[in-house]
């Protein structure tokens, strides 16, 4: 079987849309860039201030001031814009981001996700994540579907929670699953497990429709 | 706005100052100035920051001497002597969203009371806050930040303080040159003036009070 983050970055590629305006958090969302289809063109926008940010074309090529919001060294598309903090967040929480693709702690049933902190033992600070739940068009939650064995998708968050909207999509290793007003809907499996070591692997409820498909990746 | 070393900048930054640093993750931060506070050890300072950058960058370095008693910032993930001294109590953390930082600081420096922002509503974060609904949404009251001193980085200047910025390194930086009462910035080239176009100045030099030059 393929890394999981592999896995999940792959699965997440398929949801970017032509045109859209993406912020890709760091860790396995950060990998969704290695996979968006061929016919598919985004404009990457990074927190710390740019619009048109793309991979570092090549070793060497390094700017000491161009970098994404992980600190790592960039590279800039032609006709790529960069800007301070106030004017890229107000892009954040003014809706003109389309979709941005951040890691979880947990979700729970009612879609909330908490990503910034375990209290008393890991306090990094919710950075730009409550904003970005917040404000982006679209949120999806890249990540693992169970960490050391634990379900991650639980019923109700015991973690401190990082916005109280609702995401839009889960995508794990194992399935891709909807938060909706009637619940957590399984829209996907992966091919490499079965149904039932899914409904094992999360705490919450699912809702199991028909007309549920495999994932492809 | 005047040329000063930065020896002679820094010296004026009291002990217990409250310190605006530019920067994010330590790309766009005052590196000069920050190692000069470290070395003529301006100690019990108030950071207000995106981040602590790394132990061994940046704002960071402020962090890892204890010359801090207290930082306001978004994000300490960076740099575990943060969360260390955190946990020891020698040093105060305040988290803030970051969108809603840096329009702490523009409120500070722009003359609003404060900003109404939907991030954080319901979380942990908007306990003793107060909740305005408009139009059907609910915000969170946020109020102004000012400091005593900004400390801030800009590529070039001119001789009347007209800032340029370099790509990502801008961040902070124009936002904090509005929110102090004295504003420091560290420039890699200084121009004389008339020689940045009016329409490329990022931040006008009304706002600058001390020019440095980097390394």
């Amino acid at each position: 079987m393929m890394d999981p983050k592999f896995i999940i970055a792959k699965r997440v590629a398929k949801e970017l849309r032509d045109g859209q305006l993406v912020n890709l958090g760091i860790g396995i969302p950060t990998l969704v860039v290695d996979y968006i289809p061929k016919n598919v063109r985004v404009l990457f926008q990074s927190e710390n201030g740019i619009i048109g940010m793309s991979p570092l074309p090549e070793e060497g090529l390094e700017h000491p001031d161009l970098t994404n919001a992980g600190a790592n060294y960039v590279g800039a598309i032609p006709g790529a814009a960069c800007f301070d903090s106030a004017l890229s967040f107000g892009i954040i929480r003014g809706g003109h981001l389309d979709l941005t693709v951040l890691g979880g702690l947990q979700v729970d049933e009612e879609g909330h996700l908490a990503n910034w902190m375990v209290p008393g033992k890991m306090i990094p600070g919710m950075g730009g994540a409550m904003d970005l739940v917040t404000g982006a068009k679209r949120v999806i939650v890249a990540m693992t579907h169970t960490s050391k064995g634990d379900p991650k998708i639980v019923k109700r968050c015991t973690l401190p929670l990082t916005s109280i909207r609702r995401v839009d999509l889960i995508v794990t290793e194992m399935a891709v699953i909807e938060p909706t007003d009637e619940g957590l809907v399984l829209k996907e499996i992966s091919p490499e497990v079965r149904l039932e070591e899914v409904v094992k692997s999360t705490e919450a409820s699912l809702i199991i429709p028909k007309d549920l498909k495999v994932m492809e990746v | 706005m005047r040329l000063l070393s930065v020896e002679e900048t820094v010296k004026m930054i009291p002990d217990g100052a409250v310190v605006m640093v530019g920067g994010f993750l330590g790309v766009g931060s005052p590196n000069a100035l920050i190692d000069e506070i470290v070395r003529q050890k301006r100690s019990s300072i108030t950071i207000i920051a995106n981040d602590t950058a790394f132990p061994d960058r940046g704002v960071g370095k402020i962090i890892v001497n204890k010359l801090a008693k207290k930082v306001i910032v978004s994000h300490i993930g960076t740099n575990p002597e943060t969360q260390k001294q955190m946990i020891e109590g020698s040093i105060e953390v305040e988290l803030v969203p970051q969108g809603t930082l840096v329009e702490k600081i523009r409120a500070g420096g722009l003359g609003l009371g404060g900003i109404l922002t939907p991030t954080g509503v319901g979380t942990i974060i908007a306990e003793g806050k107060q909740i305005m609904n408009i139009e059907g949404k609910d915000y969170m009251l946020e109020l102004p930040l000012k400091a005593d001193f900004a400390i801030i980085k800009a590529k070039r200047a001119d001789c009347n303080g007209n800032l340029v910025y370099s790509l990502t390194a801008r961040n902070f930086n124009p936002i904090m040159a509005t929110a102090a009462s004295t504003v420091i910035a560290e420039v890699e080239e200084i121009l004389p003036v008339g020689t940045i176009p009016p329409d490329e100045v990022h931040t006008p030099g009304i706002f600058i009070d001390y020019i440095v030059k980097g390394r």
